[in-house]
C-alpha cells in the first residue's frame, strides 16, 4: 500500500477514535440529559464514520466496503434517533430542568399534543 | 505506522469504553444510563471495525449491522419505558 493511502488511513483512524473518546468525555462533562444527547448522539456516529472509512480504505475489498457503508447508513439513521427518543421521553417524563434553562419552546407543543389537537386544525 | 495507529486506536477506544461504563454506573437518571449504554454499543462496533482492519479480513463486518439494529431496538424500548414510568 503506497504511503499516501496509509497516512490517510492512519489519520482517519486516529481522528475517529479520538472523536469517540471526546463523545465519551462529553457524557461526563455536560450538565444535563439534553446536552449529553448531543455528545453521544452526534460525536460517536461521526467518529464511527471516520474509522469505518479508514477500515474500508485499508481493506480495499468492495464487498467489505459495502458492509461498512450499510452499517454506517444504519448507524447514522438509527443511533441519533434512538438517543433523541430517550431525551424526548426524559423530557416528557419530567426530568428536573436546570434554572438556567430559560426558554422552553417545547412546552406549548407538548401541551397541544396532550390536548389532542394537531397542527392541522389549529391552522 | 499503521500498526502503531491501531494500538493508539484501541487505546483510545478502551478509554472511551471505560468512561462510558463508569457513566452507566454514576448516571443520575435512567435516561443517562441508556445513553451511556448506547454509546458503549457504538464504541464496541468501532472496535470491531478496527479489529477487522488489524486482522485484514472483513469477515466480522456483518455483525456490525446486527449490533446497530439491536442497539436501536433496545434504546427505543427503554425510551418507551422511561416515558411511562418517569426518568427517576
Amino acid at each position: 500500500m503506497n504511503p499516501v493511502v496509509e497516512v490517510v488511513v492512519v489519520v482517519l483512524m486516529l481522528a475517529g477514535s479520538a472523536l469517540t473518546l471526546i463523545s465519551a468525555i462529553g457524557l461526563h462533562r455536560f450538565a444535563d440529559v439534553f446536552a449529553r444527547v448531543h455528545a453521544a448522539g452526534k460525536a460517536a456516529p461521526l467518529g464511527g464514520a471516520m474509522v469505518f472509512a479508514a477500515v474500508a480504505i485499508h481493506l480495499g475489498d468492495p464487498g467489505d466496503t459495502e458492509k461498512l457503508v450499510l452499517t454506517l447508513l444504519l448507524l447514522g439513521l438509527t443511533f441519533p434517533t434512538g438517543v433523541h427518543m430517550v431525551a424526548r421521553a426524559a423530557y416528557r417524563a419530567g426530568t428536573e430542568r436546570r434554572p438556567d434553562m430559560v426558554r422552553d419552546e417545547l412546552a406549548d407543543a407538548v401541551a397541544r399534543g396532550e390536548a389532542g389537537s394537531t397542527d392541522r386544525d389549529r391552522r | 505506522m499503521f500498526d502503531f495507529s491501531l494500538y493508539v486506536t484501541f487505546g483510545l477506544l478502551s478509554v472511551a469504553a471505560v468512561l462510558a461504563a463508569v457513566r452507566v454506573v454514576t448516571a443520575p437518571s435512567l435516561a443517562d444510563r441508556v445513553i451511556a449504554l448506547d454509546l458503549l454499543v457504538v464504541v464496541s462496533m468501532i472496535a470491531i471495525a478496527a479489529d477487522a482492519a488489524r486482522r485484514g479480513s472483513g469477515d466480522f463486518l456483518d455483525v456490525l449491522v446486527v449490533i446497530a439494529l439491536l442497539g436501536f431496538v433496545a434504546t427505543v424500548s427503554v425510551a418507551r419505558f422511561i416515558e411511562r414510568r418517569g426518568a427517576r
